[in-house]
């Protein structure tokens, strides 16, 4: 059982900390650009809200199976398949989770408005430096959305999991499936108690994120 | 005070069309003193000021101090120039400190550092703001944040957007006197862009009026002295060049 | 319009409305909840049963352990179709189901299959040679092909060799999967699964390997009134059912 949790907070944690860096340059993007077809980009990124988490993560097991075009790639680093293994959770994780860590960071980019960047240009700083020392603390309660988001949705994720994760102990064993076979086995005990841990954490993690921001908000900096 | 004396002032030249809005001029803004930019609103006065700083980028050409900000297909990016800007509101960044505000652009300046927080300070009256998060502060306190972290950052060239537009009389009349104490103290050209007729009188050594981009008049005295405001004969020009373009002057203006 | 003329019309529309609530005494509906691995098979023998008897049926699917648990919280299924026999059991059990009405209506095959052809060979020989990254399964505490599997790996003396490369299918359907994408070479999966594909390589694991994977009905309390439900449960007896289920692959006691 400690195992389980284990492997669920691993996934949830390395999902939001990568998505976190990993979406980033695309809400920038999204929030700056003004050609006509990013919407088309944002919709693509959306996808993944839509899909039906099965069918999602059907679509995800042909792409880490063997005779994917993906796995072709990586073939030459000994790597022959990505399903049923921790990484290839993880990818399936961070494209199952991207839009909930797209729109709050681009939605913190925009609220920024172009003020603050003009202001930084205006006072010497480089297009780089003036986006690590305004533009990101600026939008700082998008990437604490996006992190609580990204964070709860991957303890939830359950279809994407069972599509591709194999149930390997250590590696691709989480809560949410343990839960749905406890309670199909009709280990209704032992299922109480799992989801009462669950929610007790999750309610936690959660408070605590939310207490953080609101005490990021009144302190001056 | 000690500083760098220019002696190029500004060049700048723009034919470009933002929007519906067609901006031609030709200006000149001299190496020493305050030059105003009047006229009502919507001639595009702060059209003109972005495309000098370059936010906003207008086919044409900016020679700074002999120095080329943009000509032709060769557009230095505002980073690069050493220019100061104040915005109409402020503009403070409020995840940093007044201190960290003051100093963000002294920080990466790379021009030699000829003003420091010892003399902005007490010039801009900031000792009881040092400290203090950017919550909390007036109109006026705000403002002179802005014009002392404008400065700290090294410029060759002032921009100035309106900066009282957005306050109250009383905030406005606390805060002139300091833009008086920097016009005798500041060896940099300003650009001040105005609709007060007022802090024209009170501030401008030259003065360019700006309508439908265009611009219909200049004034300039030959060599700027603050220590001597505008005489009655130059007020009345200026008021009359200023009902020609549709503004009207403050009825309090000396 | 007059007054009676009113009478008249609205008088004719209540008859024709009772006219048409009122069923033939012998067409019924039954509430019949089946386990999705059975799905196709179960859809046919409906229609079969209703082009001989006239009753309608509704059909629900989905996990046998899920449609238990609908149960015990009164869900209204008249009629209770398992992937296994431990639900029927536990239904009778707890109270749920008429007594003396469970039994088996189809026996379940188990397979080891790959789509590579020629990979699997007629004795199974390749889980010695465990030449594969993964064999796929369903897991054994929800699925009883998952236990069969698992029973057959032990009896053949090769479950410990061969438990790192095992990975677990939440059903018997999503296991089938992992062995048609190809992300688990070889897996074992349900003989109705694969009996009317002609590709890929199999062998059928000899049923003495593993616990008889009875499927097994059950009629409901639910439905112990309605001549519909016991009408379904018989038919699930007669030749043309059991012919039905063979056809699929599964084979009848």
């Amino acid at each position: 059982m400690a195992d389980v949790i284990w492997t669920t907070l691993k996934l949830a944690s390395l999902t939001t900390l990568l998505l976190l860096v990993l979406a980033t340059p695309l809400a920038w993007w999204l929030a700056r650009q003004k050609v006509w077809w990013k919407e088309i980009i944002a919709a693509l990124a959306a996808l993944p809200i839509v899909l039906p988490p099965t069918v999602l993560g059907f679509y995800l097991l042909l792409l880490l199976a063997p005779s994917s075009p993906m796995m072709e790639l990586l073939r030459p680093f000994g790597i022959q398949s990505l399903a049923f293994t921790f990484p290839g959770l993880l990818i399936g994780s961070m494209v199952y989770s991207l839009p909930f860590a797209v729109q709050p960071i681009r939605n913190g980019f925009e609220a920024m408005g172009d003020r603050p960047m003009e202001v930084a240009a205006t006072l010497r700083a480089t297009p780089l430096n003036a986006f690590f020392t305004v533009a990101v603390p600026q939008a700082r309660r998008g990437f604490l959305t996006a992190a609580v988001l990204v964070f709860a949705h991957t303890v939830g994720e359950f279809g994407v999991v069972l599509m591709i994760g194999g149930g390997i102990p250590g590696q691709t064993e989480v809560i949410s499936v343990k839960l749905y076979q406890l309670v199909e086995s009709l280990q209704f005990g032992e299922a109480h108690r799992l989801a009462a841990g669950l929610l007790v954490f999750s309610f936690v993690v959660l408070l605590t994120m939310f207490l953080t921001e609101r005490r990021a908000r009144k302190t001056a900096p | 005070m000690s500083g760098v004396t220019n002696q190029g002032g500004v060049q700048a030249e723009f034919d470009g069309l933002l929007g519906r809005f067609r901006l031609k001029v030709s200006l000149t803004i001299p190496p020493k003193g305050i030059t105003a930019l009047v006229g009502p609103s919507g001639a595009g006065k702060t059209s003109l000021l972005r495309a000098i700083a370059g936010l906003t980028r207008l086919p044409g050409r900016v020679l700074m101090d002999g120095a080329v900000w943009q000509e032709g297909r060769r557009f230095v990016p505002v980073h690069k120039r050493a220019l100061g800007m104040v915005f109409q509101e402020s503009s403070l960044l409020n995840h940093l400190s007044v201190k960290d505000n003051l100093l963000f652009g002294y920080r990466r300046s790379t021009e030699p550092k000829t003003m420091g927080l010892d003399e902005i300070v007490p010039l801009l009256g900031l000792e009881p703001l040092i400290g203090r998060s950017t919550d909390n502060l007036s109109g006026g306190e705000r403002q002179r944040v802005a014009l002392g972290r404008a400065l700290l950052s090294q410029p060759r060239l002032l921009l100035m957007d309106e900066p009282l537009s957005s306050l109250d009389a009383e905030s406005r009349a606390e805060i002139l006197p300091f833009l008086e104490a920097l016009h005798r103290t500041l060896s940099i050209p300003v650009l001040y862009v105005s609709h007060d007729a007022e802090e024209v009188a009170r501030l401008a050594d030259h003065v360019v009026t700006l309508n439908a981009g265009q611009i219909v008049g200049t004034l300039q005295r030959a060599t700027p002295d603050p220590l001597s405001p505008l005489s009655a004969d130059q007020i009345r020009d200026l008021a009359r060049q200023a009902l020609e373009a549709g503004i009207k002057p403050n009825p309090a203006a000396r | 319009m007059k007054p009676v003329g009113v009478l008249a019309r609205l008088s004719g529309l209540i008859a024709v409305v009772c006219a048409l609530n009122v069923a033939p005494a012998a067409a019924a509906t039954v509430q019949i909840a089946v386990a999705s691995n059975f799905m196709e098979p179960a859809k046919e023998i409906a229609a079969a049963f209703t082009a001989k008897t006239g009753h309608q049926t509704n059909l629900i699917f989905g996990p046998s352990g899920q449609i238990y648990v609908q149960i015990t919280h009164g869900a209204q299924f008249e009629v209770f179709l398992s992937a296994d026999k431990e639900r029927p059991e536990q239904a009778e059990k707890d109270g749920f189901s008429v007594n003396g009405t469970r039994f088996t209506y189809a026996v379940g095959r188990l397979v080891l299959y790959s789509t590579r052809p020629g990979f699997v060979d007629a004795n199974g020989k390749v889980l010695a040679r465990a030449d594969f990254a993964h064999l796929a399964i369903a897991d054994p505490a929800i699925a009883p092909y998952g236990l069969a599997a698992v029973e057959s790996l032990g009896k053949l003396g090769l479950y410990d060799r061969l438990k790192p490369k095992i990975v677990q299918g939440s059903s018997i359907a999503q296991t089938f999967q992992f062995v048609q994408t190809g992300a688990a070479e070889v897996g074992f999966v349900a003989l109705s699964q694969v009996i009317n594909r002609p590709d890929g390589s199999r062998w059928i694991v000899p049923a003495t390997l593993h616990t008889p994977i009875d499927q097994q009905a059950v009629l409901l309390k639910t439905g112990a009134n309605n001549p519909a439900a016991k009408a379904f449960m018989t038919f699930l007896k007669s030749q043309t059912a059991r012919a039905i289920i063979r056809r699929y692959g599964y084979e009848t006691p």
